[in-house]
């Protein structure tokens, strides 16, 4: 290729653009007799008549072309969006037009096709955003409408006739109860461990023995493998229940809610307290020495030096234990703890791949709203002048 | 010997002696056994889940190394710059995909057994090592490398001489971070009827046997601790020998 039309061109956009084409000729959609038999897969062209087929092909493919041009971000990402667009149209009329005289019971479910088409647009836009480097606020603000026209797109009911949403329609309240359950699982423990391991890290900062002993025992704890831990509390409360008196009446038995959340509790532990310590010694040498020097007692050196500083790196600690906790919520599924966990396994038993895309889904998006949120808020903790360093 | 070494030989004996002699713990494992239920797990031979756990996570970790450390390289070379700022988005994002639900995703697409566990390892221990592997080789000391240049080491001899060393001690870190939810994540890949030590848990989870949880849990956080204990060595040794600590 000559060097001209090289830097003219995106590279990542070329990338996308030839496996976006590709992935055009891959099955969009399956239709399946019923929702446990492996579906036949339906090409993009197939789905529906061309009077709805075109104008979704041509949306995709504009999109991978906007892709290219490496000079301009904001048309790359504009392509991104275009291209989502079309993918959703053509998942609404396909969805609707498959199913037209296809028996009760058929459903039509996602296919690879759809699935790369989707991540090679959601690639573009990470990529041009990435070179926008949007501030906090505009992330923010971006973030809110991505959820808004989600959310607005799934209410209207154009999908419903996707298998993944007939499996909502026929647990609506259970969903509603794991959602619930689910983050009360992964933020319950935050809040839990926050409580308890902020405190400890500010005393395994003033202390260096403690630190030795605290930071090593939390690490082992992290290695332990979930399946294992969750496993180890139900009998560890099943005992405390029915020897301690009055705890059974308090709620503490062996199986449910209760193992998992402190499983969770344990696990988050160790990056409150190490990112806690790692935030409170970050303060500057000369920074603590001025505040000694301006009469500050320790306390108000911890309370309006250390801990405004220390802020973003504590933030970060939490971060990981959000993102961390609601992927291992999941797990609590296993044990009877509910959450988006029940659906996976449920799915995992009955071989339903839509009822595990049920519980997987909510988990990832959830998950990467949570990321992307902590993000900014650890952006906006950073003082003013390091914020663009 | 040391302390931590002394330890050390009293957990790799207890978890030989779990693995290889489970009669031996019986009266110890019994007050949790439900009556009229077997003490022992003895439905496999708990040595065959070891091995076939600990070679699942072998295999899928010794891939996702290669995998992710040539991909580092590519993307840090002067052709592959423009996909930096990608990879970085995809490694950070990627992270907070839940690895059981990476685990659940394949198997619709690789059906059950130790396929889906293998991929979904695979793509999820690509990256951590990417990650650290990208950012060891593109925050070396800049004296460093103007010096590596200076005596006139060509592109390649630079990175396998000075670059791919200097960044050693942070690939570490990120391959001990990989195995570590490896072995984990292998543990309920045995829900989708792979091989593993997850088996054992189960078990005692479906027939409210404590026994077989605590043997499962206990041979499982033991093989994690001593693998994340042996990486943690390594990685200080290599620190050390750059004298870099």
């Amino acid at each position: 290729m000559p060097n001209r039309i090289k830097s003219v061109v995106s590279g990542p956009g070329l990338l996308f653009a030839s496996l976006g084409l590709v992935a055009l000729f891959a099955p969009f959609l399956t239709l399946a007799a019923n929702r446990i038999v492996a579906g036949e897969g339906v090409r993009v062209w197939d789905v529906a008549g061309p009077e709805a087929i075109i104008p979704g092909m041509v949306g995709v493919v504009i999109g991978l072309a906007l892709g290219l041009p490496s000079a301009w971000q904001s048309v790359r990402f504009t392509g991104s969006l275009v291209g989502i667009a079309a993918l959703v149209w053509l998942l609404m009329q396909g969805s609707t037009s498959l199913l037209e005289g296809a028996g009760t019971y058929a459903r039509v479910s996602l296919g690879s096709g759809f699935w790369c088409l989707l991540a090679i647009l959601l690639l573009l836009a990470a990529d041009a955003l990435s070179s926008l480097s949007p501030g906090p606020k505009m992330r923010s603000a971006l973030l809110a409408v991505a959820i808004i026209v989600s959310a607005l797109v799934l209410w209207s009911g154009a999908l419903t006739d996707l298998s993944i949403f007939r499996e909502y329609a026929n647990r609506q309240d259970a969903f509603f109860n794991a959602a619930w359950r689910h983050l009360g699982l992964a933020f319950g423990s935050l809040v839990v461990a926050a409580a308890i391991g902020f405190p400890l890290g500010v005393y395994c900062h003033r202390n260096q023995g403690l630190r030795g002993a605290v930071l090593p025992v939390l690490s082992f704890l992290q290695t332990i493998p979930s399946l294992a831990m969750f496993g180890i509390m139900i009998p560890l409360l099943a005992w405390v229940g029915s020897t301690i008196p009055g705890a059974r009446e308090l709620g503490v038995v062996g199986i449910g809610f209760l193992p998992a959340f402190l499983a969770l509790v344990i696990y988050s532990l160790l990056p409150v307290v190490a990112n806690t310590v790692a935030g409170l010694e970050a303060t500057p040498i000369l920074t603590l020495d001025a505040a000694r020097g301006m009469g500050m007692t320790r306390h108000q050196r911890l309370k309006q030096i250390q801990l405004p500083l220390g802020l973003p790196v504590m933030l970060a600690g939490l971060r990981i234990v959000l993102v961390q906790n609601i992927g291992l919520a999941v797990i609590a599924g296993l044990i009877g703890g509910g959450g988006f966990g029940t659906f996976v396994f449920q799915g995992l038993n009955q071989t339903a791949t839509d009822l595990i895309l049920l519980g997987a889904l909510p988990t990832v998006i959830l998950a990467l709203i949570s990321a992307i949120t902590m993000d900014i808020l650890v952006e906006l903790a950073r003082p003013n002048q390091m914020r663009h360093g | 010997m040391s302390r931590a070494n002394f330890l050390r030989v009293i957990v790799v004996s207890l978890l030989f002696a779990l693995v290889l002699q489970p009669e031996w713990f019986a009266p110890i494992f019994e007050p949790f056994t439900p009556p009229g239920a077997v003490v022992i797990y003895d439905r496999t031979s708990l040595l065959s889940l070891s091995l076939s756990h600990l070679g699942i996570v072998a295999v899928a970790s010794l891939a996702a190394i290669i995998v992710a450390v040539l991909l580092a390289i590519l993307v840090t070379r002067p052709q592959g710059k423009a996909f930096l700022p990608l990879s970085r988005t995809i490694a950070n994002m990627g992270q907070t995909f839940p690895p059981v639900a990476v685990l659940a995703l394949a198997v619709p697409m690789l059906g059950f057994g130790a396929g889906p566990t293998l991929v979904a390892l695979f793509l999820y221990g690509i990256l951590p090592i990417f990650e650290n592997t990208m950012t060891g080789l593109s925050t070396l000391p800049p004296a460093t490398m103007e010096a590596a240049r200076g005596i006139g080491l060509s592109r390649r001899q630079r990175l396998i001489q000075v670059e791919l060393p200097l960044a050693l001690p942070l690939i570490l870190t990120g391959i001990r971070l990989s195995v570590v939810i490896a072995i984990g994540t292998a543990t309920i890949g045995s829900t989708v009827a792979a091989h593993t030590l997850g088996e054992v848990i189960i078990a005692g989870l479906l027939t409210n046997n404590t026994s077989y949880v605590l043997q499962g849990g206990l041979i499982v956080g033991l093989f994690a601790v001593l693998i994340y204990d042996a990486l943690t060595q390594l990685e200080t040794h290599t620190r050390k020998r750059l004298g870099v600590m």
